[in-house]
């Protein structure tokens, strides 16, 4: 790393070292070349439509890029333990709909709780199938999701009377900003990141989670009760897709049950670009954040570019295996 | 050991300790088959006229699943698994209706130039996983949007045609009006590609990187052949089953539809192992007819088609938390 800080020497004899430095500050610190990736992107954007880079063009970027960082983090978290949470979904789907369904007859607050409660009981369930039963996560939470989604489904028939619509109050904060700018969605998502970030980093829980994904004997041999860890993560996982989906039903202005549906696979690309390991083990949340933003730049430089849907969806695929294999390559140890 | 379970049945030595090895390793089929048969029986309480008509649409609406859940068999056997198999199926969908309704007299050339863009899509895909050495869920994951938006290109909305013989390929009885022609041609498909492929030096191969990759290196398999072969035989049979999507509708769909999520569901219904080097392909087929016969019966019983969505899923969970409870009794005893 301090070989990457020093001002490179010109000559031949120390450019291998130059590489291997960057090599190395690109393994400690993934965010940094995501950084530059981001800024490239964003400068490119400004290339093919000259102006369109300023600040409320930023406040809505990162409007746009909240709910899917918060749905990335449900990845990471569970990515780090070797698992993957594909029920993120239909549960923050469910979680928005509840609340849209819920607001008129028992007030904000309580339709919020209860929809919290209810995501985090559907993961628990889903850490119980994984952690005791050993299922393996893949087909747990895409068994969890089509239950809580045939659920919500069921329940939307019930309610097809009574209908409902987003409450002001979770529209304020999902697609409200200060001054044009500034995203309320925010407030909601400065908290929860910087309690990942932190939790990873300084708690004795977040270590587990990277000790049950590097080594699961020896963490077990360890004293770590893995079934615990694991039942309490996917429901903390559950929480996060719930928060995701009001924040989304918010933004879009829009309660179905399908909502969320289109980000799950993103949210994992947005993972693995941040620098994941889906092996389980190695990751941050930092990098899931830049991938986000990353993804949501991709998406609208694409969309500035006028291409039809059809090649935006090959160019977005291309540049995340792209980005993996890149990543694949640099941190790979020689 | 686990190399050799779906490759060698039991001593040859003395028939008997063959039948019961036989019975053993296939035990979690037939455990399935046996759930068949009930949910057999039972559709046949609940809705007495249940005869060939239901066994024949039951059979259409399997056929596609069923090409499906075999490709995912063999890529996720060697170790991988293809999360763009339903895109995959889509673009050879649509490529098909598309150019059938352009040159209808072209049909059977059509047919075989798809199966073979299979084989080299399916090959992409692998061909990517080694090369960058991503890890295949990462890889597929990216293609699946690659490959949806190819068939977007091909086809934005619904459309195309089918060859008049293709569609009655699958369409009606054969012989017998017990007999669906989609079953036959399952079958036949089935063991054309698969079992020669099993018994084959190569099928071994795909087991044995499954298993182990380094052991199957240190052996001298030549493992990244050996994986984008099996993704070349995955995109075959995705192939397959977007023929068959676009002969049994007659149109080809750019959607993808929940094919991709139903077949890895399959497999690990039809005990293939998501660790990789074990399970076959015909398990992952009675799983599939398992599930199509469920959501039969749902509607027979009349039960809200939401309420059958949650029925599949714990149905998916409570069956695989039953595999893995006697998998840990196995390794307790």
């Amino acid at each position: 790393m301090s070989v990457a800080g020093a001002p490179s020497a010109p000559g031949t004899r120390s450019r291998w070292l130059t590489a291997a430095g960057w090599r190395g500050l690109f393994r400690d610190r993934p965010t940094i070349p995501l950084l530059v990736l981001l800024a490239v992107l964003v400068l490119l954007s400004e290339v093919v439509r000259p102006g369109i880079v300023n600040a409320s063009w930023a406040g809505v970027m990162l409007r746009t890029a909240v709910p899917l960082a918060i749905l990335a983090g449900c990845q990471v978290l569970t990515m780090l333990t070797g698992g993957i949470d594909l029920s993120v979904g239909s549960v923050a789907s469910m979680s928005g709909f509840l609340v849209a369904t819920l607001v008129g007859d028992y007030g904000l607050w309580a339709a919020l709780a209860i929809a919290l409660g209810i995501s985090a009981i559907a993961g628990l369930l889903t850490g119980i199938g994984v952690g005791v039963f050993r299922v393996h996560p893949l087909i747990m939470t895409l068994g969890m999701g089509l239950v809580v989604f045939g659920f919500a489904n069921a329940w939307q028939l019930i309610m097809v009377q009574t209908g409902g619509g987003t409450p002001p109050e979770i529209r304020w904060i999902g697609s409200g900003s200060l001054w044009g700018i500034v995203p309320h969605s925010l407030l909601v998502f400065l908290p929860l990141a910087a309690l990942i970030l932190v939790g990873l980093r300084r708690t004795g829980y977040g270590r587990l989670l990277y000790a049950i994904g590097d080594n699961p004997i020896a963490a077990r041999l360890s004293g770590a009760r893995s079934w615990q860890v694991l039942a309490v993560l996917y429901a903390i996982s559950a929480g996060m897709a719930a928060i995701a989906g009001f924040l989304l039903s918010g933004l879009t202005n829009v309660a179905s049950v399908t909502l969320a549906d289109s980000y799950v696979l993103p949210s994992v690309a947005a993972a693995v670009i941040g620098g994941t390991s889906i092996m389980g083990g190695r990751g941050g949340y930092g990098g899931a954040i830049v991938g986000a933003l990353i993804l949501v730049v991709i998406t609208s430089l694409l969309s500035s570019l006028g291409y039809p849907e059809a090649i935006r969806q090959v160019l977005f695929g291309s540049i995340i295996v792209a980005v993996a294999a890149a990543y694949t390559r640099v941190t790979a140890e020689s | 050991m686990s190399a050799g379970t779906g490759t060698i049945d039991g001593a040859r030595a003395r028939p008997a300790d063959a039948v019961i090895g036989l019975l053993r390793h296939n035990a979690w089929t037939i455990g399935l088959l046996t759930f068949l048969a009930l949910l057999l029986v039972f559709t046949r309480t609940i809705q007495p006229s249940y005869g060939p008509p239901g066994i024949q649409s039951l059979a259409n609406a399997v056929l596609p699943l069923a090409l499906a859940a075999v490709g995912q068999a063999i890529v996720v056997i060697g170790g991988g698994i293809d999360l763009s198999i339903g895109s995959i199926m889509a673009l050879m969908s649509v490529i098909t209706a598309a150019l059938m309704k352009a040159y209808p007299d072209l049909s059977i050339p059509i047919v075989i130039g798809v199966l073979l863009l299979g084989l080299v899509v399916g090959a992409i895909n692998g061909g990517l996983v080694v090369v960058t050495r991503v890890p295949d869920i990462v890889v597929t994951l990216g293609m699946s949007f690659v490959w949806a938006g190819c068939a977007l290109l091909v086809l934005k909305t619904p459309g195309g045609a089918a060859a008049g013989w293709l569609k009655d390929l699958v369409k009606g009885p054969l012989l017998i009006e017990w007999l669906p022609k989609a079953v036959v041609v399952l079958v036949v498909l089935v063991s054309v590609i698969w079992l020669p492929l099993r018994r084959s030096r190569l099928g071994l191969s795909i087991f044995a990187i499954g298993s182990n990759q380094l052991a199957a290196y240190r052996s001298g398999v030549p493992v990244g052949r050996t994986k984008i072969t099996a993704y070349a035989f995955m995109g075959l049979f995705a192939a397959l089953a977007g023929l068959s999507l676009t002969a049994s509708t007659g149109i080809g769909s750019p959607v993808p539809g929940q094919y991709t999520m139903q077949s890895v569901a399959a497999i690990v219904l039809g005990g293939v192992s998501l660790a990789g080097g074990r399970g076959g392909v015909f398990g992952p087929i009675v799983a599939v007819i398992i599930l199509q016969l469920i959501r039969t019966d749902m509607t027979f019983l009349n039960v809200n088609s939401n309420l059958a969505t949650v029925a599949n899923g714990a149905t998916l969970i409570a069956v695989v938390m039953f595999g893995s409870l006697i998998q840990m009794r196995r390794e307790r005893a």
